[in-house]
């Protein structure tokens, strides 16, 4: 219980200003919406100040000719890049859409098989002593290989398509994954289980009902590491031996001194990370609700 | 060396003769029923010897010190430690509530009743029982909004879903307020009435066996010491003269000589 508490405080506090007015449960059993107050949008706009102060000072670098625009672009020209890399590209680099598709489908696979052989391994070895034995062994040895070492490795096994990017992505995707649902299912409460023991709780039901939404916060805390971990490792993985996609969009750019294209590719993938983060705190939301901190006392 | 039960008291008779009724039973048939039983754990005896029967629509309450086993002899009984010795029977449908709710904080106050149940109705089952302990207006709450006389009302409720012939309560009350706890002795009185389980109460609350149990078994040392009927229609007077003789004579096999403790 209080395990799952700290827990709590760990998963949910992340990022209080983004919150939004939550519908709970009271105990009289009425629903109602409480807003936090955090959560006013005036809280919100205020966040906002700070970048934009940013963006305005980066721009009069320009304005003021502080730092030569082939160094650091500003925001003005890289919004005119952006545009002629979507509407008129030149084959040196290609379109941005098309890079942006390329990458996110090799983001995407390699996350996918990543993510799902970690979940497979780590139940195996959280819930057996015999898989535990068989598999942990071999994924905390896995952790401590330095994951761009593999590279070139992996460069003479699959050569330089899509795969040896695929697999780097898997790789990085996996460890965190596994390392946290691995530790979220081996602190399960073993007074759970008793309790499943004495209603004759199938081993189904067990997973169903108590494994899965007990190991969930953990998991999700190791889905954002994972996430974290893949953009980083497609990052490395494309600019290397590739021929297309975002990465290599980089590298193409760094050999004509083209750092605004650089730093319009470096946004994509902000903007791309953002996205999976803000998807894995919805499910956090959906699938937390019935925590202390969120549901209101 | 510890005693035997004696035979059945008269209206532990009579109650067991309606459950027969009900249940088909084999008449005189125990619910639980333990002999000889033994549990060590690392060498070291945590009980002894003990026999102990129960009958069909009983309230048995076990107390004892902290340490005296009693918690490890309903562990057995429910099927939570193989690891002992001698000849130990449940018969029926058991039921368990825990000192702890333990209710899975990730699944509604309904779904939590209904875990388990494999037929259709499983909800409305589970609804028409947190009714019956007076939660109809929780159903769709978290358990974690809930008090504790709340939470253990649903673990009742979790437990009668089952309709078992035979409930192990260990300590469900131990961590409630003394209102709340009052309360609860009520709706288990109540509950007790209408449906006639038997009841193996584990507790250290000498007025709480008092107050609900046909019988109070005393273990001390992993021993069965002492045994008290209590052949008094509830709800009971605390004041009740049977009472406190039988109390003071509890109180001191537990190594309490309070002179407080009479009236």
């Amino acid at each position: 219980m209080s395990a799952l508490e700290q827990e709590a405080v760990s998963v949910t506090t992340i990022r209080p200003g983004r919150q939004e007015a939550l519908e709970v449960e009271i105990p009289t059993g009425k629903r109602r919406a409480v807003s936090l107050p955090l959560r006013r949008p005036g809280r919100r706009f205020r966040r906002l100040i700070s970048p934009l102060v940013v963006l305005i000072l980066w721009q009069l670098t320009h304005t003021f000719k502080l730092i030569s625009e082939l160094k650091l672009p500003p925001p003005s020209e890289l919004a005119t890049t952006g545009w002629n890399l979507i509407a008129h590209p030149i084959p040196a680099y290609g379109s941005l859409q098309g890079a942006l598709v390329i990458s996110t489908e090799r983001f995407a696979v390699g996350f996918f098989f990543g993510a799902v052989v970690a979940l497979i391994l780590a139940t195996a070895a959280g819930l057996s002593r015999i898989g535990e034995a068989a598999i942990d062994p071999l994924v905390q040895g896995l952790r401590t290989i330095p994951l761009f070492g593999l590279i070139p490795v992996f460069l003479v096994l699959f050569g330089i398509g899509d795969l040896p990017k695929i697999l780097i992505v898997a790789l990085a995707a996996s460890v965190p994954l596994y390392l946290n649902t691995y530790s979220g299912i081996r602190s399960i409460d073993g007074k759970l289980f008793e309790l499943g023991r004495v209603l004759g709780l199938t081993r189904s039901e067990l997973l169903r009902n108590v494994v899965i939404p007990s190991a969930l916060p953990q998991v999700l805390v190791g889905l954002r590491q994972s996430l974290g971990a893949a953009w980083l490792a497609l990052v490395v993985a494309e600019q290397i031996n590739a021929n297309s996609g975002l990465g290599f969009m980089i590298i193409q750019a760094a050999t004509f001194l083209r750092n605004d294209i650089i730093f319009v590719v470096l946004l994509v993938y902000t903007i791309l990370g953002l996205i999976t983060d803000w998807i894995v705190r919805r499910m956090e939301r959906r699938t937390l609700a019935w925590r202390p901190d969120l549901v209101a006392q | 060396m510890a005693a035997r039960s004696g035979g059945p008291m008269s209206a532990a008779t009579r109650d067991a003769a309606v459950i027969d009724e009900r249940t088909e039973l084999v008449p005189g048939k125990h619910v639980v029923d333990v002999r000889g039983l033994g549990r060590a754990f690392a060498g070291r005896s945590v009980l002894q010897g003990i026999d102990l029967q129960v009958n069909a629509g009983e309230i048995v309450a076990l107390i004892g010190r902290s340490g005296s086993g009693k918690s490890t002899l309903l562990r057995i009984l429910a099927g939570l430690d193989a690891e002992f010795t001698g000849h130990v029977e449940v018969d029926g449908r058991v039921a368990v509530a825990f000192q702890d709710a333990r209710l899975l904080p990730w699944r509604r106050v309904r779904e939590n009743v209904a875990l388990g149940l494999r037929n259709d109705a499983r909800n409305a089952i589970a609804e028409k029982e947190l009714r019956e302990v007076g939660l109809g207006d929780h159903l769709r709450s978290w358990p974690l909004t809930l008090s504790g006389g709340e939470a253990q009302r649903v673990s009742l409720a979790r437990a009668l879903v089952r309709d078992p012939n035979l409930m192990l309560l260990d300590e469900p009350f131990g961590a409630l307020d003394a209102l709340t706890r009052l309360e609860m002795h009520e709706l288990v009185l109540a509950l007790w009435k209408r449906r006639r389980p038997a009841i193996l109460l584990v507790t250290h609350d000498v007025d709480e066996a008092l107050a609900l149990a046909d019988r109070v078994v005393l273990l001390a040392d992993g021993r069965i010491a002492h045994q008290e009927r209590v052949v008094l229609d509830r709800p009971r007077q605390r004041e009740n003269q049977d009472l406190v003789e039988k109390r003071i004579r509890l109180l001191t096999e537990l190594g309490v000589h309070e002179k407080g403790a009479v009236l």
